[in-house]
Order: structure tokens, then C-alpha cells, then sequence
């Protein structure tokens, strides 16, 4: 009896365990969100989207920020989605057993992973040094570098799922390939290549590290592509790491703004994936 | 008759040649569209292999200048135009083992939650939040960390930290000196928190394979719900755990907004994990920008080659570990 009963203890305490792990990662969840409600809202404001970025403890908003984002964001993903689809198209469609699609699939998976910071050394590298000065395009090319390797993922992943009877049913009626692919693959795999796209904007929209040496930041409100460009999150590098109170606020806030966008964005394709007809 | 005759033959003519062009234009369109995303695939090899070069050729300055030195000297200094990689090395490999110490078994704990224990109804919605933890950008764990865990524990966990080992030997240098808040160990449990959602997902994906039948022969035995875990899933699935666990690894050794933050930016090797002391890639955020000079700025491309370079062979092997659990288990 005394066997059974340490075996049941042992098995209490190690399910208590996995519990108490849950209750940990919620925690933190919970815990950063609401200090993030709670420091960030008291500094949304009208101004916030109306004023630029203030000079050291005076009142501003993030307008430069905000606009520099969503131009760096949207061209960022607005290079890397047509590349990354074209790729995972060849690795789904045509190649599907080739080495290439092996080697591509591994390379990809790499660079998935890779460290954000190096690919802003590698565009710095490209085109920072070749310019000669940091520039908001080149904030876009290294977003676009990160976009590419989520989207070829979702985009081969979700045409591989695509049923090949389907393809056949449209090749038995003489359309070419190119057109099975564009209008019966695709459009089969609608919902999942959204939810990569989707993926990828929230992955980029919160990218730091490779911006900070090649959009650099700018206090000042720019639409130039080929000058420094300011983006929320380098101006809340800056503002969360200076001693005073007025940015440090501001950091907070615009540091709720793109959670709140990211989760958003996340939470979308979730339930997007869920939906579609791929599952 | 002859002329309808004939009338039809043009007809056939002309509709043959209006054939003929559209499977042309097909064929064409057919073939551009397969270069297109042959190109878009090799396109995205060159990428890599463009990072790996412009890594490489941007270090060659600091690689002429110190040699394999730069690997095993801690001397970082500007004025003098030296550089070393050790204290940042020494700083990214103990933020992430402290980071793996706590992450690895709470994910797995989380992992065996969510496919053992949980009500099915709780299960998406659980495994949606904690997923939800690796979307949230890193910036923001950095800014959490600045003004509310660092404060937190430069208050109440480190002064107890410092006073219980005062008087153990390793201990006592390790928890050492003031409590600054942020340091080695801050930085460590942000990454903690970060990677928490890769091991467990991973490990959940992996729990997920383990066949019901194996299972249930072994609850059919009188095996606890423990001992089914700790005999039957885990041996069964340990490629695939481990897997998820270097893949964490990789995410914490290339971390960088989080860390800039909170890991307090000292070019030197702290003997006290309380201390501050920095990361590779904090070296770089941080300095970066600022670096005058060829051989500062080849200096820290060449971290950024170590930092790429030690990713890639933790990450290659993560692939390695879960592409042979794939192939097991199809």
C-alpha cells in the first residue's frame, strides 16, 4: 500500500507541476498586458496621432512614428509577399520532390529563425554603406528579408494541403498550369496565404533591431523613402531608454499601440486559419 | 458548292491559327510563370547566401587585425581601436542558459498540460494565449522589463538572493555585489519568458504523435497519468522535444531588443550573474550607430557573424532533430 500511495504523490505533485507552469506563462501574459493598459492609456490622447515627437520633457504625440511605420511595414511586406509566394509556389507546385525544394525548405527554415539583428547588418552591408546615408527603403528591404521566409513557409504548407484531385479535375479540362495554379490552388488555399500574409505584417510590425541601423529614425515628420525614416519601435528604443518622464510615457503608449495592432493582427489570422476550408 | 466549300475551309484555317495562338500564349505564359517562382526560389537561396557574404566580407578588417584572438580576448575598447568577443559571447551564452534552465521545464509542464490534462473546451483557448506570448514584440518584454520586472527585482528578489547565499561558496560569488535590478540574471528571465512559447509548442506539436493506443496500454498497466508521461510519451517523443529545445535556444541566443534593455550594457565579464554585463547582439543595437572607424564598425559585423554563426548550427540541428521525428512518425 505504501508503493501505491508514493506513486499516487508522485503523480499529484508533477500534474500540480504542469499546472503551476500554465499558471506561470498566463501570468506573465496577463501581467504584461496590463501594465501595459495601464501605462499606456493614460498617454492616448488625440495629440498622440495629431503632434510629432517632441524634443526632451515637452508635450508631443507619435505622428512621425505611426506614418514612418506604416510606410516601412507596408513596403516591407509589399516586396516580400510576391517573392515569398513565387518561391513557395515552386516548392508546392513544381518542384515538389526536387533538391532544390529540399535545400530551399532547410535555407528557409533558417532564416526563419535567424537573428532580426543580423539581417540588419546585411542591409546595411547592401545598400546603408552603398547610399551612403540610412534611408527608409532600406528599412523596408531588410522587413522584406524577414516577411519572405514566413510567407514561403504558410505558402507551400497551405498549397501542399490543397488536394491533388482538385488539380487533376483542372488539368483533365485542358487548362494549362500556370492556370490550375493561379485559379484553383490559390484560390483553394485563399484563406491560408491571408493568414501568412497577416502573420508576417505582425511579425515585421514590431521588428526593432534591424531598423535601427538602417531606417535609422528621424524626430521629425518624413515621407522620404531615401532619408532616415522614424518608426514607433526605434522611437520607443529611444524614448523608454532616456531619463525623462514625457517620453518615457510616450514610449509606453506607442508601445501599446503596436501590441494592441500585433495582437490584432494575430488573433485575426487565427481565426481566419480556422475557418478556411484547408482545415 | 464550291465556294461555301472553300469558305469553310478559310474558316477552319482561321480557327486553327486562333488555336494555335492562344496554346502558344498559354504555353508561354505556362513557362514564364514557372521561371518566375523557379527564380523566386533560388532568389531566396541567394538571400541567405548574400547574408552569410556581406557577414563574411564586412568582417574581414577585424578578422586581418586580431586574428582568431578576437574569439578568446575580453578587451573591448575603443580609444585604443581593440576589440574581443569574449564578454559579449560570455554574456549571450549565460543569458540563454539561464533562460533555457527556466523555460525547458515550464514549456514542457505547459506542453503536458495542454495535451493531457486540459479540458478539450480550455485546450485551444489556453494554447491560443500562451502562443499569444510569442507574438507580442520584443520591445515590449524590453520595456516591461526596464520599468517593472527589473525594478521588481532590484527590490525584493535580489537583496534576498544576495543575503541567503551570502555563505555558500559558488553561490556567494555568483549573487554577488549590489542589486542593480538589471543584469545577466534580469536579462535570462525575460528570455525565459520569451522562448517559454516555442518549447511549448513544439512540444505540444511532438505530445501530439505519441499514438492513443500506446497510451492506453500503458494506463491499461495501472500507470499513473505521471508515469504514462514520464515512461511512455516522453521516451517516445524525445527527438522531437529536443528539438523544440534548440530551436528556444536559437531564439534566445539572437534576442536583442529585450536584452539591450535590461541587460546593462558593460563591455566586461561579471563574475556576479546579478551584475551588469552585455550580449552580442545588444553590442551591436547598442553600439552600432555610434562605431567611428573601420575596424569598430568590422569589429562588430564580426559579432554579428560569431552571433549568425552559432544560430545557424543550434538551429540546423533543431531542423535535423524534428525532420527526423517527422520522417519517424509518416
Amino acid at each position: 500500500m505504501a508503493l501505491y500511495d508514493s506513486r499516487k504523490r508522485a503523480n499529484a505533485v508533477w500534474l500540480g507541476l504542469c499546472y503551476a507552469s500554465v499558471v506561470f506563462g498566463l501570468f506573465f501574459l496577463v501581467l504584461i498586458l496590463i501594465t501595459l493598459l495601464w501605462n499606456g492609456f493614460s498617454g492616448l490622447s488625440v495629440a498622440v496621432f495629431t503632434q510629432n515627437t517632441p524634443p526632451p520633457d515637452s508635450a508631443g504625440g507619435l505622428l512621425n512614428a505611426i506614418v514612418g511605420s506604416l510606410i516601412i511595414t507596408i513596403l516591407g511586406v509589399a516586396i516580400g509577399t510576391p517573392l515569398g509566394m513565387l518561391a513557395g509556389t515552386y516548392m508546392a507546385e513544381y518542384g515538389r520532390n526536387t533538391k532544390l525544394t529540399q535545400v530551399v525548405r532547410f535555407i528557409n527554415d533558417i532564416l526563419l529563425s535567424a537573428p532580426s539583428i543580423v539581417i540588419g547588418l546585411f542591409i546595411y552591408q547592401v545598400m546603408v554603406t552603398r547610399m551612403g546615408h540610412f534611408s527608409g527603403i532600406a528599412g523596408a528591404a531588410a522587413l522584406a528579408v524577414i516577411v519572405i521566409p514566413i510567407v514561403v513557409r504558410t505558402t507551400e504548407n497551405m498549397l501542399l494541403l490543397v488536394p491533388g484531385a482538385l488539380r487533376e479535375a483542372a488539368s483533365a479540362l485542358g487548362l494549362p498550369r500556370a492556370t490550375v495554379v493561379a485559379k484553383i490552388a490559390y484560390k483553394a488555399a485563399r484563406a491560408g496565404l491571408i493568414t501568412g500574409v497577416l502573420l508576417a505584417i505582425a511579425r515585421v510590425s514590431g521588428e526593432t533591431a534591424p531598423l535601427l541601423f538602417t531606417a535609422l529614425n528621424n524626430q521629425f515628420y518624413s515621407t522620404d523613402l531615401n532619408a532616415p525614416m522614424a518608426s514607433l519601435p526605434a522611437i520607443i528604443f529611444q524614448f523608454a531608454m532616456s531619463p525623462y518622464k514625457a517620453w518615457q510615457g510616450l514610449a509606453w503608449t506607442g508601445a501599446l499601440l503596436i501590441t494592441l495592432a500585433v495582437l490584432g493582427l494575430s488573433i485575426l489570422a487565427r481565426t481566419l486559419s480556422s475557418q478556411g476550408p484547408s482545415r | 458548292m464550291a465556294d461555301i466549300a472553300v469558305k469553310g475551309g478559310q474558316v477552319a484555317y482561321e480557327d486553327a491559327a486562333r488555336r494555335a495562338r492562344a496554346l502558344s500564349g498559354f504555353k508561354f505564359r505556362d513557362t514564364t510563370f514557372h521561371w518566375l517562382t523557379f527564380g523566386a526560389a533560388v532568389a531566396v537561396l541567394l538571400i541567405l547566401g548574400g547574408v552569410i557574404a556581406s557577414l563574411i566580407y564586412g568582417s574581414l578588417p577585424a578578422i586581418r587585425a586580431f586574428g582568431l584572438g578576437f574569439l578568446v580576448s575580453n578587451v573591448w575598447n575603443p580609444a585604443t581601436d581593440h576589440y574581443g568577443a569574449l564578454a559579449a559571447v560570455y554574456g549571450t551564452v549565460v543569458t540563454s542558459f539561464i533562460a533555457m534552465i527556466i523555460a525547458v521545464p515550464i514549456g514542457l509542464g505547459v506542453a503536458i498540460f495542454l495535451t493531457e490534462l486540459c479540458p478539450h473546451a480550455l485546450r485551444r483557448p489556453i494554447g491560443t494565449a500562451i502562443e499569444l506570448l510569442a507574438g507580442i514584440p520584443s520591445i515590449i518584454y524590453g520595456i516591461w522589463g526596464l520599468f517593472v520586472l527589473g525594478p521588481f527585482l532590484q527590490q525584493y528578489i535580489q537583496p534576498a538572493l544576495i543575503k541567503a547565499f551570502a555563505n555558500i561558496p559558488v553561490l556567494s560569488t555568483l549573487f554577488a555585489g549590489p542589486p542593480y535590478g538589471i543584469g545577466l540574471l534580469t536579462a535570462g528571465l525575460i528570455l525565459a519568458i520569451m522562448v517559454l512559447p516555442f518549447v511549448s509548442a513544439v512540444a505540444r506539436d511532438v505530445f501530439d504523435t505519441v499514438p492513443p493506443l500506446l497510451k492506453e496500454a500503458g494506463y491499461g498497466m495501472g500507470y499513473t497519468t505521471w508515469e504514462v508521461i514520464r515512461n511512455i510519451v516522453i521516451p517516445y517523443t524525445r527527438v522531437g522535444v529536443l528539438g523544440g529545445v534548440m530551436l528556444g535556444l536559437g531564439r534566445a541566443l539572437g534576442e536583442t531588443m529585450a536584452v539591450t534593455f535590461v541587460i546593462g550594457n558593460a563591455d566586461v565579464i561579471p563574475t556576479s550573474l546579478l551584475a551588469p554585463g552585455t550580449t552580442i547582439s545588444a553590442a551591436i543595437a547598442n553600439e552600432f550607430t555610434e562605431a567611428v572607424g573601420d575596424l569598430y564598425t568590422s569589429s562588430l559585423i564580426e559579432l554579428g557573424l560569431i552571433l549568425f554563426v552559432i544560430t545557424f548550427i543550434v538551429l540546423a540541428i533543431s531542423r535535423f532533430m524534428l525532420m527526423r521525428l517527422e520522417r519517424q512518425g509518416g
